[in-house]
């Protein structure tokens, strides 16, 4: 029948990550649960990170009495708000409140699915690639005002509708952002965008490619993040805590996780499109070559890929951990000024750099 | 399988926008709808029309609507409404929709009933892509600048039009709004401002004790004698 050979296909063509391609069943679980794994401890890491670094910009110690170095705190804060009361506004529309924070934590999660972490790991070879995650990151406003409008609260909902307003700002110039990459790799596919910024090393990163691409890139996913200095809805002076007022317990700490992951993906798609990805940059140098021997079985090879990946990732980790504790918030109208009067012009223009400088090419 | 959750949530989520008591709900469901068709278009092999179902329905379509909705203060409709007064004219609006849609549909290769499912069939090969496989965006590139361009064109001057009619309806009076500016507030000096009855600038003195009341409410400094006495 057309309709099953037509589903086959397409998860078929969905799931193409190098090793599994013969296989069926239930095997093709295991890469995601491997991903979610790493998400999860990479999450972690980024909490104790943001601890340490933001103390050593205060001149403080960061965390030390949860395990050694503080290394365990993150896992302390999980715990402490699983344990909290979980409650609900009583004459909040409770169906909305408790699906808000689900759909803000799924459309981040799945935005995984296409970050390649070598040239064989990736989860998701897709043809529209970088393309799904802007479209799932579009589907975050939703859980947004939804959380904002079922707490009852009027901070929380004008907290929750500044949020959307700043989330829905500021994918356009990310779009025109991501677009322009695409128009100079000539693929929507990450692994494409990659592996077209393989060949002269440190020269060949999209970085010298698109300079103003990158700076407008930064900003956009900063302030998709709902990181300092676009930290308005959360802000804790105006607003409380905009649409995370009402939530406690497990909610609020899916909102954390959240934010958390956001950020991991951002820096993950910046370390992508524009740092190079999984290419070990120092050119000349043949170090990785050495140990691929064999493409099966270079085991070797795919740690140092998703550990350059990881430590180009940390990069922009850093910078945004310095950006939150060192710079002071923007104000919504400010923000929205931001977005639509001067980000959204240079992107545009950008683009239009970009369209000109392939045509020329050709 | 997929394909009957996906159509089966798609049109119980429009069933529900319509019947939905709270008009927030209502767009929530629309918003069902619209994953849900995104699911079916990827199901069909069109990516880069699902991505863009998500990016331009739900991104931008929804949220609008969900922006306008929240903030109007819409009355939630009755429990016992009388759902029965619309059934003559809605009626036979559905039944001709229903009549037109199998008008369409060919009963051959949509099996109403599934009688015997053939779980051995041959999966048919699309040689075309492997020879060599145009990605969905290449493919609409392809048609849209080069053959269909002016309806490309006519598309962007309606968004044109549709921009400059929010701007119009938007826009303040622009002309003779009064507006501060910072920079020159700071560099007022009182000296130059203000004027006494009798029609003379204010002295230094004088300009020293009104900042001291501007600021203070009183003048602090001792031995300074003010105009109206000691």
């Amino acid at each position: 029948m057309i309709i099953d050979t037509t589903e086959v296909q397409t998860i078929n063509s969905f799931s193409t990550s190098g090793f599994f391609k013969e296989v069926y069943g239930l095997i093709w679980i295991i890469p995601i649960l491997t991903l979610i794994l790493e998400i999860t401890i990479g999450v972690l890491v980024i909490v104790w990170l943001e601890r340490e670094i933001s103390a050593a910009i205060q001149q403080r110690i960061g965390p030390e009495y949860a395990g050694p170095l503080g290394i365990l705190q993150a896992i302390a804060d999980g715990t402490k708000l699983l344990l909290k009361e979980d409650l609900l506004p009583s004459r909040g529309d409770i169906r909305l409140f408790s699906v808000g924070p689900s759909i803000a934590v799924i459309s981040v999660l799945l935005s995984y699915l296409v970050i390649p972490f070598g040239y064989r790991l990736v989860l998701a070879d897709l043809g529209i690639g970088v393309f799904l995650w802007i479209a799932i990151s579009s589907i975050a406003p939703i859980g947004l005002l939804m959380s904002g409008y079922g707490s009852n609260n009027k901070y929380s909902f004008s907290g929750g509708l500044r949020a959307a307003a700043q989330s829905i700002s500021y994918e356009i110039p990310l779009t025109l952002c991501v677009l322009s990459i695409s128009l100079t790799c000539d693929s929507s596919s990450t692994v494409d965008i990659v592996e077209a910024q393989s060949k002269y090393g440190f020269w060949g990163w999209n970085l010298w490619r698109q300079p103003i691409g990158f700076l407008v890139f930064l900003i956009s996913s900063l302030a998709e993040c709902e990181r300092l200095p676009f930290d308005l809805p959360e802000a804790e002076e105006e607003l409380v805590a905009g649409y995370q007022t009402e939530y406690s317990g497990i909610k609020y700490a899916l909102f954390y996780l959240a934010s958390y992951l956001n950020l991991l993906v951002s820096s993950l798609f910046v370390t992508v499109l524009y740092l190079g990805g999984w290419n070990f940059s120092i050119p000349y140098i043949p170090i990785p070559e050495l140990f691929r021997i064999n493409q099966m079985a270079g085991i070797f090879g795919m740690t140092i890929d998703i550990f350059i990946t990881l430590a180009k990732a940390y990069l922009f980790l850093f910078i945004s951990i310095t950006t939150r504790w060192t710079l002071p918030r923007m104000r919504i109208d400010q923000l929205l000024n931001l977005g639509w009067k001067f980000l959204l012009p240079i992107s545009l223009g950008n683009l239009l750099l970009t369209t000109s400088s392939q045509l020329v090419s050709l | 399988m997929i394909l009957s959750v996906l159509s089966s949530f798609a049109l119980v989520s429009g069933l529900m926008v319509v019947r939905a008591k709270n008009p927030v709900h209502s767009v929530l469901f629309f918003i069902l709808v619209f994953c849900n068709t995104s699911g079916l278009l990827i199901l069909l092999g069109l990516d880069f029309f699902a991505m863009i179902f998500l990016v331009v329905y739900i991104g931008a379509i929804a949220v609008l609507f969900l922006f306008v909705v929240m903030m109007f203060n819409i009355q939630i409709a009755e429990i016992h409404e009388e759902v029965l007064r619309y059934l003559p004219v809605s009626g036979i609006i559905g039944l001709i929709f229903w009549w037109e849609m199998f008008f369409i549909l060919d009963n051959e290769t949509i099996p109403l009933l599934p009688t015997h499912r053939n779980t051995t069939s041959l999966r048919y090969m699309v040689y075309a892509e492997k020879v060599q496989s145009w990605t969905n965006l290449e493919t609409l590139g392809n048609l849209l600048y080069t053959h269909y361009f002016v309806w490309f064109l006519v598309s962007s001057l309606i968004l044109l039009v549709a921009m400059i009619g929010a701007i119009v309806l938007t826009m303040h009076r622009t002309t003779r709004v009064k507006r501060q500016d910072i920079f020159r507030k700071n560099a007022l000096d009182s000296r130059r401002i203000i004027m006494k009855e009798d029609g003379r600038d204010l002295s230094r003195r004088e300009a020293y004790i009104y900042n001291e009341y501007i600021s203070f409410g009183s003048p602090r400094v001792s031995g300074f004698e003010t105009s109206g006495g000691a």
